[in-house]
């Protein structure tokens, strides 16, 4: 599967991120060779194998219910694109998802 | 004509009252009045590098819920990404539970308006993340994240509720369960509960599915049935009229009483759901569930049947009682306090909802009247041993009701206490007879019911504190003594 121009601008889209023409080219390049890399692992037989969620040897890692301080509101915001009344600031978005 | 029958699924999201978040330490905080951005940390703003551990107490309040609605809780539990977005969750997906929820296969009874009462299958119940608030300004929207990440239990009905008294039979069991429980306050104006409704309507006896739209914006159980009964009644003219329902998600528009599109679906959504890679998976033990099960407190259906076997109430009284906590709590406390119980449930949905109706006030809020529990329990008990009549217990209760107080002290200071003295009783009712001599007449020549407004005109004489029993007696004797 290769990942074209469009693909690419639209996942920076969704991570806004801002990718000059080169990146375009460049990423669609190692994105393409990922998902190649990723369909020759499909082609290996794993009928004998039993489905995994998770590879970690981790089962039931909890925390008790004790809240802790937060960030100060202004650390919070510190990377905020933009911000307003102590809120960050967005452009509208009123279509419920 | 062809009729039809509405097909009703329920949605509810259900914040759990935990101290902190889902995921992360920050704390738990009321959404509607805090600082915004003040209970946020880089885990619920999906900052690069942390990972989330799952708080153990919304576990187990899930367990909770599962088992008070009777599923079964499977061993395997997993979270999932479900990817969507939007800025109400910084992540650009949100931490849910797909195809191994928490609790699955359960169901709810519900009890109607007419004394019956149903079964309501439960598809699931899975724990996940709420999201953020969206305030909407000038062209902009600002984001509070103080709510993005507290925890969520959503509950999922199956299909099975057919009318919208219901539907609100099924949100108030719910809410009720959740309250007992206390891991939800029920305080839907709080956002802490919230109902979506999946309505479509079929022909009467068909067992097709047609097109459903879902229904949001349910800001109370009283705009639920409201926005589930108009849009069965919309639906229903549009296949009358040759049209098709369109999917949709249609918004509950309070001021308006209808329901909106808000948007068409014209694809499935595609949330790309897949095991969520920063959480190892979650085992139930039998062991576990069992000590979630031996902490269930008493719930509604269960109270009720006590109510009924082992107090003597009528179902309907005991249904009333047990409808909301708060209500229970009361009547409780009325009854540690020494009140009859059939007495107490009379008084409590008779004379006391009615004050509360007056006042516009919620059957949750009963806790907080200046009449309390062991006032009313004194009050039924002054009644019972003969210290005051039924009459001046209801004039008293709303002197309760409005001041507070004591009814014993109150009794005393406003001479209250029942009048028994049949001579004092004898002389009131010869001096109403006197003074009534046509209407003791007509009485005697064959009107029997002028004995009631006799009994009225001697009660009032004796300011309503006398003994009814004796004074019907002592009337009925001077009558007919007139008898010449």
């Amino acid at each position: 599967m290769t990942i074209d121009r469009q693909t690419v601008e639209h996942i920076a889209e969704l991570a806004k991120l801002e990718l000059t023409e080169d990146e375009i080219e460049l990423f669609a390049g190692q994105l393409s060779a990922i998902l190649e890399y990723v369909e020759r692992l499909q082609t290996v037989d794993t009928d004998a194998i039993a489905p995994t969620a998770s590879v970690l040897p981790l089962r039931n890692v909890l925390r008790p219910d004790e809240a802790r301080p937060s960030l100060p509101r202004d650390e919070a915001l510190a990377n905020a694109a933009d911000q307003a009344e102590g809120q960050f600031r967005v452009e509208a978005v009123l279509e419920d998802v | 004509m062809t009729a039809y029958e509405p097909v009703i699924g329920l949605e509810v999201h259900a914040e759990l009252e935990t101290a902190s978040k889902m995921f992360c330490a920050c704390e738990v905080v009321d959404s509607t009045s805090a600082r915004p951005n003040t209970a946020i940390c880089p885990v619920c703003l999906g900052m690069p590098g942390v990972l989330p551990v799952v708080n153990r107490q919304a576990v187990e309040y899930g367990l909770m819920v599962g088992l008070a609605l009777h599923c079964e809780i499977p061993a395997f539990n997993q979270f999932a990404r479900k990817s969507y977005f939007y800025p109400d969750l910084p992540k650009g997906y949100q931490i849910s539970q797909y195809e191994y929820p928490l609790a699955v296969n359960g169901w709810l009874e519900i009890d109607l308006p007419d004394g019956a009462s149903r079964q309501i299958r439960i598809r699931r119940a899975h724990l996940e993340e709420d999201t953020g608030k969206l305030t909407h300004v000038d062209g902009h929207s600002l984001v509070d994240l103080n709510r993005a990440g507290v925890p969520l239990l959503e509950i999922v009905s199956e299909a099975d509720i057919h009318s919208a008294e219901e539907a609100e039979a099924y949100a108030r069991k719910l809410r009720a369960i959740l309250q007992y429980l206390g891991v939800n306050s029920g305080d839907m104006s709080k956002g802490v509960l919230r109902f979506e409704a999946n309505v479509s309507v079929r022909p009467v006896g068909s067992d097709e599915l047609r097109t459903r739209t879902e229904i949001k914006n349910l800001n109370s159980i009283r705009s639920l049935a409201r926005g589930v009964a108009y849009e069965i009644e919309r639906q229903t003219a549009v296949w009358e009229s040759g049209g098709a329902v369109q999917q949709a998600t249609m918004g509950w528009d309070e001021t308006r009483q209808v329901t909106v599109v808000q948007r068409v679906k014209e694809s499935a959504d595609d949330y790309r759901y897949f095991p969520e890679p920063d959480l190892p998976v979650l085992e139930i033990s039998p062991e576990w569930v069992e000590t979630v099960r031996a902490q269930l407190p008493e719930l509604p259906d269960a109270k009720r049947d006590r109510y009924m076997n082992a107090l003597g109430l009528t179902r309907y009284d005991a249904s009333v009682l047990v409808a909301e906590r708060a209500v229970a709590e009361y009547f409780e406390a009325a009854l540690a306090a020494g009140g009859d119980p059939k007495q107490l449930a009379n008084y409590i949905t008779g004379d006391v909802f009615r004050q509360m109706n007056l006042e516009g006030r919620e059957r949750e809020e009963i806790g907080s009247l200046r009449l309390t529990p062991q006032a009313l329990a004194q009050l039924v008990t002054l009644v019972q041993q003969g210290t005051i009549n039924h009459g001046i217990a209801k004039r008293l209760l709303e002197t309760l009701y409005a001041e507070g107080g004591d009814p014993a002290a109150l009794v005393e200071q406003q001479g209250l206490a029942q009048v028994t003295d049949e001579s004092v009783l004898a002389g009131a009712i010869s001096a109403v007879l006197d003074e009534n001599p046509d209407e003791v007449a007509r009485y005697l020549a064959g009107e029997d019911k002028l004995i009631k407004f006799l009994m009225g005109k001697v009660m009032k004489a004796l300011r309503g504190k006398g003994d009814a029993q004796i004074v019907q007696r002592l009337l009925a004797d001077q009558l007919e003594a007139r008898r010449v």
